[in-house]
């Protein structure tokens, strides 16, 4: 299989097809446990859990697509699987262009580092070059609203001045795709509109976005397209607002 | 575009790497995160540094007290420099391997929400491994110097062979347990047995002479203790820094050459094989850890 009918209006920047994953409730942890599972020929392996069964949808390039639907239901799975930190079982998973994602930001920061050495650190995580990094370094601090703890030790930062730097590296981050999941619930008020308006630029400038909220209303007045999944399958693909009310009639 | 066709290939497959070779193209990553290791090691500890060289005195003192006193190997000439020139070997070995090896575990929040090239991690902590050993390297060789060492050039290069032997099968070590870890969290013991046995399987308390002698009538026996790659690297480090200070060296073993090559050998398929196991428990360390 070289070639993937298309599906969307431009040329697809993610694809995803026929895609399952399944999770597998490990019953041996250890060696051990394994090997005695194994002697009374009980199964070593594991039982295992659909996550997504066959799912298919493509984002064309400049798109913002929402991929809604309720607790559990495969969301997020997706979302790291267009990521690349999850693997599919079958089907495949293309993108085209830089992938990243706002997704749990902040993952790299270590807490005995300070502002500046962990904004660094992540830059480089994400994909930056030192160089990139010197360019944006003051945009990034100016983001965050962070001042002079640049040079603090990140322990010492409140959850919420933590969570603008680490958003503040992350958005500054050269890409082609953005992946969203639920971060846009950090920070006050103010600061949360700061980051809407970024990603709204970002769409603008012909970002391809891959959104996960179940704030429905930021993901209408994001994205166009909205997929629901619902127990790991793919049940409805059409615009935002009749995703949103087909989600709402769900329940 | 509806209904047209695009071709796979012009495609990225997310979260596919090339295994080590990607760690080359993600160098300055690498060594963004090998700062960050020697910058936190030490944090909020009094005595920082000073600690990559209390260990390895106290260590030292004891094994010079024990094995060079009690047990009389200061028959061996010049018993201390033979034993820190062979300890330090061992120690870059048991630093790197057990770093290696908790690597993934260790940087577990960063393995589960991105995809990197996950062999930056081991590589990073065996890079690291090195720098906490030079410390150790700097003080042979003041103290050599000290006695009237007069290094040779192809002492230094037989030694530096030695210790990246080592580090290549730290590296193959490390990425087979450091896959393995992420699962099954006994990994992590069954290296420190193998860190436990590296000191005594190897002449670093005592010289080989001795177990050659013990296994005359098994030679086989005795080639593969010779032929393991931290004997290689130990006596290639006696060769290079110990020997010329004494006036009777030892010498290597008859079959050092082909127990060479037969290290090599043994060190380049444990780098395959740690590789092949990594990538295939790497397919599940967002889930499993």
């Amino acid at each position: 299989m070289n070639r993937i009918e298309v599906m969307t209006q431009s040329r697809p920047s993610i694809i995803v097809d026929h895609v399952s994953k399944r999770f597998l409730k490990r019953n041996a942890h250890s060696f051990k446990e394994a090997f005695v599972s194994w002697i009374r020929g009980r199964k070593v392996r594991a039982d295992s859990f659909t996550a997504l069964d066959d799912v298919s949808f493509q984002v064309g390039e400049g798109e913002s697509v929402a991929v809604l639907g309720l607790n559990g239901s495969g969301k997020s799975t997706s979302l790291k699987l267009v990521s690349g930190v999850l693997k599919p079982d079958s089907g495949s998973v293309l993108t085209r262009g830089r992938v990243a994602g706002l997704i749990e930001v902040g993952a790299g920061f270590h807490p005995d580092l300070t502002g500046r050495e962990n904004v660094y650190l992540n830059a480089a995580i994400l994909g930056m070059s030192r160089k990139q990094t010197d360019e944006r370094f003051d945009d990034i601090v100016d983001f965050s609203e962070i001042g002079d703890f640049i040079d603090q030790e990140v322990k010492h930062y409140s959850s919420g001045m933590f969570m603008r730097l680490a958003f503040a590296v992350a958005i500054h981050v050269d890409l082609e795709i953005l992946l969203v999941d639920e971060v846009l619930s950090v920070g006050d008020a103010p600061f949360r509109e700061k980051c809407t308006a970024r990603i709204r630029e970002l769409a603008e400038q012909g970002v391809t976005m891959l959104v996960v909220s179940h704030d429905m209303k930021m993901v209408e007045e994001l994205c166009e397209r909205g997929i629901v999944i619902e127990r790991g399958h793919k049940v409805f693909d059409g615009p935002t607002k009749d995703a949103v009310a087909y989600l709402r009639g769900e329940r | 575009m509806t209904g047209t066709f695009v071709d796979v290939s012009e495609y990225d497959r997310p979260g596919r790497g090339n295994g080590l070779i990607d760690v080359v193209r993600w160098r300055y990553l690498l060594g963004v995160l090998i700062r960050k290791g020697t910058a936190t090691r030490y944090r909020n500890s009094t005595l920082g540094w000073i600690w990559s060289y209390v260990k390895p005195a106290a260590q030292f003192i004891i094994y010079y007290f024990v094995m060079g006193i009690i047990l009389q190997n200061h028959r061996l000439e010049q018993y201390a420099v033979y034993l820190f020139s062979g300890i330090v070997v061992v120690n870059l070995f048991n630093e790197a391997f057990g770093n290696a090896t908790n690597s993934i575990v260790d940087n577990r929040a960063l393995v589960r929400k991105i995809y990197l090239p996950r062999e930056l991690f081991p590589v990073a902590a065996i890079i690291g491994a090195v720098i906490h050993f030079l410390p150790q390297l700097a003080i042979l060789i003041v103290v050599c110097l000290f006695i009237g060492w007069v290094p040779t050039l192809t002492g230094l290069i037989g030694f530096i062979l030695g210790l990246l032997l080592v580090l290549a099968l730290a590296l193959g070590l490390g990425l087979l347990f450091s896959g393995l870890n992420v699962r099954y969290r006994d990994a992590q013991n069954f290296v420190d047995l193998i860190k436990m046995f590296s000191t005594w399987t190897s002449p670093v308390l005592y010289s080989w002479v001795l177990v050659a002698d013990a296994l005359k009538n098994h030679p086989w026996m005795s080639f593969l203790y010779t032929a393991n790659p931290l004997t290689i690297a130990v006596e290639l480090s006696h060769t290079a820094i110990w020997e010329p200070v004494v006036s009777t060296p030892i010498g290597l073993p008859d079959t050092f050459e082909a127990a060479s090559i037969t290290a090599v050998v043994i060190t380049i398929v444990t780098l395959i094989v740690g590789q092949l196991v990594f990538r295939h428990y790497e397919r599940t360390f967002a889930q499993d850890l």
